[in-house]
């Protein structure tokens, strides 16, 4: 038996390291949902509001 | 024995006055480079060895640009950090001065961006109420409308052109996948780009040769101007066209530190033959490529991906470092284009803390997808314009800096210092330096010379034909006992 147990034993390591993994992986994908959240935030706080207006009315003349 | 690459950028920003019904871009670029400059005592711009239109493949010049802009009265100023400031067309134009490393570059280039910052601030209050000047360091309007970023940088005059033309023109093809800054859509009429709704660079739309003198139109891959600000007997200035205006210091330092390994290994003449079957066509294939997974026909034949190349590149220049030159500066350059290349093979959106492109695409991405919205509402080009935005407080790359989002690699005090010292190692520092010591009495500069009115009856004119020659080393002594300009033209000329 104390095979079986030795087997249980790394089977649980196993199982404990993946869920560390997955855990870890989740903290990641919140980290950049958190990161893409502020950039987005960042964006609608200094956007300029008449953007179609503000776009088209930017032209210039060529350079160089 | 390669020539060590004296470098730097002129950079054409992109100028508007939101809301404003009348605007002539031209009279505000100088009001804004007066303001600027109005605390400065100005000094001239001496035209008298420039000559834009000598042809590096040996013509003739057609005919000489008249100095226009200073005859209409139009800012022309040489500011205390040895950089020049000036009206060009209807831009504001920012020349970095003269520096010796891809580093202290990047530090000069950003200390443009501040300067044209404080520019706008200076102006505000002449302007009418509510009103306010836009200033972008971008390269195109969206709408078929390019000014230009342009580096330069000294070479060997003894380099034949047409090798330069044969190798640097697959580097420059290729080296868009870091230097580019990133745009929405494609302009001009470009049946093949249907599809495209982003691409790596602001500038490829507008190449339509592979080499030339022209910078307006029909522009080159390679150009030709040939007008070296230093002895024309022993250099050339490599007057690059075809470049985008980064933000992102990672990429302005991998731009020019890889650049000028390349051209270093040019002058050695130990780069084989990888010309592209047709460089234009390859050159808009590569920016309409964000997967960059497409590959480029090389006239031998093979196809490759624009990383192979740039891996390529990498490994000669690993090669000629480690053999002529183990510096300090080039270990750093070496370092961020191998993590570079290495980040863009695994997934070119990792590269979004180093790479313009892809900081704003990824920008552009997630605000898209949080809507829902088409590839062409306006609000996305809007965000495509404003992080160009020079303002630190609404300009969004500055809005990723300051929060940590995009890796930085020089400090805010060498930004500051460089926006009023010249690097110690160039001739800026005596351009600077004198600027700073012998105002009143200096009647013009130039890139190659200081004139200067020490109250005899001539003008004196001091030439610094050699770019690393009146380097910190070399002159503070000299400055530090020379009185006034007198005394120090006496002491040059015994």
């Amino acid at each position: 038996m104390p095979q079986e147990q030795e087997q249980r034993r790394v089977q649980k390591r196993e199982d404990a390291g993946q869920e560390t993994e997955q855990a870890e992986s989740a903290a990641k994908g919140q980290d950049l949902k958190d990161e893409m959240d502020e950039i987005i935030d960042e964006i609608d706080s200094v956007l300029e509001q008449n953007a179609e207006e503000f776009v088209k009315s930017y032209v210039q003349k060529g350079g160089e | 024995m390669a020539t060590p690459k004296v470098m730097g950028i002129e950079t054409e920003y992109g100028i508007a006055a939101p809301g404003a019904a009348d605007f002539n871009p031209v009279l505000s670029s100088s009001f804004l480079i007066n303001a600027y400059a109005g605390s400065l005592r100005r000094v001239r711009w001496d035209y008298e060895q420039e000559s834009p239109l000598r042809d590096a493949r040996g013509y003739e010049p057609v005919q000489e640009r008249q100095p226009v802009e200073e005859d209409l009265g139009m800012a022309n100023v040489i500011l205390p950090n040895g950089a020049r400031y000036y009206v060009d067309h209807a831009h504001p134009e920012y020349s970095t001065p003269e520096c010796a490393t891809p580093r202290d570059l990047v530090i000069h280039d950003k200390a443009g961006e501040r300067i044209l910052e404080r520019s706008v601030q200076a102006m505000e209050h002449l302007m009418p109420d509510g009103g306010r000047i836009a200033i972008y360091k971008n390269n195109s309007d969206g709408k078929g409308n390019s000014y230009g970023t342009h580096e330069n940088y000294l070479v060997d005059r003894r380099v034949a052109f047409s090798r330069i033309a044969r190798d640097l023109t697959p580097f420059f093809v290729t080296r868009q996948i870091f230097t580019g800054a990133g745009k929405l859509g494609v302009e001009g009429s470009r049946p093949q780009a249907r599809g495209v709704v982003y691409q790596l660079s602001q500038r490829a739309d507008f190449f339509e040769a592979e080499v030339g003198l022209e910078t307006t139109l029909k522009r080159p891959i390679i150009n030709t101007r040939d007008e070296p600000h230093a002895d024309p007997e022993k250099y050339r200035r490599l007057h690059c066209i075809i470049g985008d205006a980064n933000l992102c210091e990672v990429a302005t330092l991998l731009k020019v530190g890889s650049t000028a390994l390349v051209l270093k290994m040019i002058e050695d003449e130990i780069l084989p033959d990888l010309s592209l079957e047709n460089p234009v066509a390859a050159l808009h294939d590569v920016s309409w490529d964000p997967s960059i997974r497409q590959t480029v026909r090389l006239r031998d034949g093979r196809r490759v991906r624009p990383l192979e190349l740039q891996w390529d590149y990498l490994d000669m220049a690993r090669k000629f470092v480690e053999e002529h030159e183990p510096t300090a500066a080039n270990a750093e350059v070496l370092e961020w284009w191998e993590r570079v290349l290495a980040g863009l093979d695994e997934d070119p959106m990792s590269m979004h803390r180093e790479l313009d492109w892809v900081a704003k695409y990824r920008a552009i991405g997630a605000y898209r997808e949080r809507g829902s919205l088409d590839w062409r509402d306006p609000r996305l080009a809007m965000i495509d314009l404003q992080y160009h935005d020079i303002r630190s407080s609404h300009g969004l790359y500055n809005r990723l800096a300051a929060t940590g989002k995009v890796q930085r690699l020089v400090t805010d005090d060498e930004i500051e210092a460089a926006i009023s010292s010249p690097p110690d190692d160039t001739r800026a520092y005596f351009r600077g330096r004198c600027l700073q010591r012998y105002q009143g009495q200096i009647a013009a500069a130039s890139w190659d010379s200081i004139i200067f009115d020490t109250g005899k009856e001539t003008l004196q004119r001091v030439p610094m034909r050699e770019p690393l020659r009146g380097t910190k080393e070399h002159v503070e002594a000299l400055l530090e006992t020379s009185q006034d300009a007198a005394a120090l033209v006496d002491a040059l000329q015994r």
